[in-house]
């Protein structure tokens, strides 16, 4: 099951030159750049390892992307995104992020119903991959 | 991969016209603005015109699907200081961006202190930030020969020349890198660093100034920051220019510019001094003999 989030959600993965060119809007926006990566899909965890410092002043994408590659090539067989921090007064939060590389293999969540009081089914989700401990998810 | 060829056969034409490229890129504005706005360097504006005519050519030949590798760029500029280095590498830097070989065309100036680390695992990080910086531009390397320092086998200089030379080769659209420094220190640099030498293209040499052109620099500079010289005046900056340049640590137009800026102090003083009633603006712009004549170069003394 193809885990989507983010801005881009909707779209096939994008190529390296596709990355470079939204990073690039990006930067002329005058956003912040950083990498983040995990072996947690949940859609509720939300906090990501950070791959280095969040990149403020690089005025080119492919400096982005060169750090992207290098993270590819350390945790490849993970969900890695991209995040553009907006740092303008009254924004200072994230404004896109978008998921760049992803497991071969994404086994996807397991649906489990629990019957409360009154009949009612709560429902709840976990990902499969998550019965293995932290760093031994995706090979 | 076969779409790709396909549309680079719809893409090509079959003939370009390359003074109008020249034109309309802007490389014609860039170049002639280097004409007129650097005195002397002849050798090295014949190299750059000679560069940019062969940046122009290889965009051409792509249009037409003759695809060449793309060609290297790096390069190394090795004269004593002062003698434009920094200068010309703005313009270079101008001139990659319009020609479309750099992204951005911004410059990004470092010295050692600013690659190298000052303790273990420092090195890596430091070198790359700054690389990451330069992406889309050229990086400028002043004093680069100071990176390896074989005296100290720890010295942290070697790894940030190991990741430069491996940026420099997988990134070689990404940016472009300008090593300069003094001639002999950069040929000692390179013969120490096969590496390097192999991976720039291109070596530029930048002659000292006569001692004509060094006056005729004083005056851009002068006119540059709205002062004027007369006629005596000139003949002080003449004099001036042949006795510092027999005296140490002379920096060709560094010198020049330093000599202009004392010269100002001391005709504020001047004027400070000798003003009782209203000035005039002709008054406060004239650099009068005594200004430059005052300087311990005519005395003997460096002038530092």
């Amino acid at each position: 099951m193809r885990v989507t989030q983010g801005t881009f959600s909707f779209l096939p993965d994008f190529t390296d030159q596709q990355i470079h060119e939204q990073v690039q809007y990006c930067i002329d926006n005058g956003w912040a750049l950083s990498i983040e990566h995990t072996d947690d899909p949940h859609p509720r965890n939300t906090y990501w390892e950070m791959w280095g410092h969040p990149m403020f002043d690089n005025p080119d994408a492919a400096a982005i992307v060169f750090e992207l590659n290098e993270c590819r090539k350390v945790y490849g067989s993970r969900y890695i995104k991209i995040i553009a921090f907006d740092p303008s007064p009254g924004w200072e939060s994230i404004r896109l992020s978008f998921i760049v590389n992803r497991p071969s293999e994404e086994p996807g969540f397991k649906l489990s119903r629990t019957e409360i009081k009154g009949r009612n089914i709560q429902y709840s989700i976990t990902p499969y991959s998550s019965d293995k401990p932290q760093g031994s998810r995706y090979k | 991969m076969a779409n790709e060829v396909e549309e680079k056969v719809v893409k090509a034409v079959s003939e370009v016209n390359l003074k109008e490229d020249f034109q309309s890129s802007g490389v014609a504005d860039i170049l002639s603005e280097l004409d007129n706005s650097l005195i002397g360097l002849e050798p090295v504006k014949t190299r750059i015109k000679e560069t940019a005519s062969l940046l122009l050519v290889d965009k051409a030949r792509e249009k037409l699907g003759l695809v060449s590798e793309s060609p290297t760029l790096h390069m190394s500029f090795s004269g004593n200081p002062g003698t434009g280095k920094t200068t010309v590498a703005l313009k270079i830097a101008d001139l990659l961006h319009r020609l479309g070989y750099v992204r951005k065309g911004h410059l990004v100036s470092v010295t050692r202190d600013d690659l190298v680390g000052q303790y273990i695992g420092h090195t890596a990080p430091k070198t790359k930030e700054v690389l990451k910086k330069a992406m889309g531009g050229v990086l400028f390397i002043d004093e680069a020969y100071y990176l390896y320092r074989p005296e100290n086998e720890r010295d942290y200089g070697q790894e940030a020349i190991e990741i430069l030379l491996q940026v420099m080769e997988n990134n070689r659209d990404d940016l472009v890198v300008v090593l300069a420094g003094y001639k002999d220190k950069m040929d000692k640099f390179f013969e120490s660093n096969p590496g390097f030498r192999s991976r720039v293209a291109h070596h530029i040499d930048f002659p000292d100034y006569s001692n004509d052109e060094l006056l005729e620099i004083a005056e851009v500079m002068v006119a540059g920051m709205n002062y004027k010289f007369n006629k005596g005046s000139i003949k002080a900056m003449a004099e001036y220019i042949e006795l510092r340049r027999k005296q140490p640590h002379f920096a060709n137009a560094r010198s020049i510019r330093n000599a202009i800026d004392r010269a100002r102090l001391r005709q504020a003083n001047r004027v400070f001094n000798n003003s009782d009633g209203p000035i005039g603006a002709n008054f406060l712009s004239q650099i009068e003999d005594v200004d430059i004549r005052q300087s311990r170069v005519f005395s003997g003394g460096i002038d530092k």
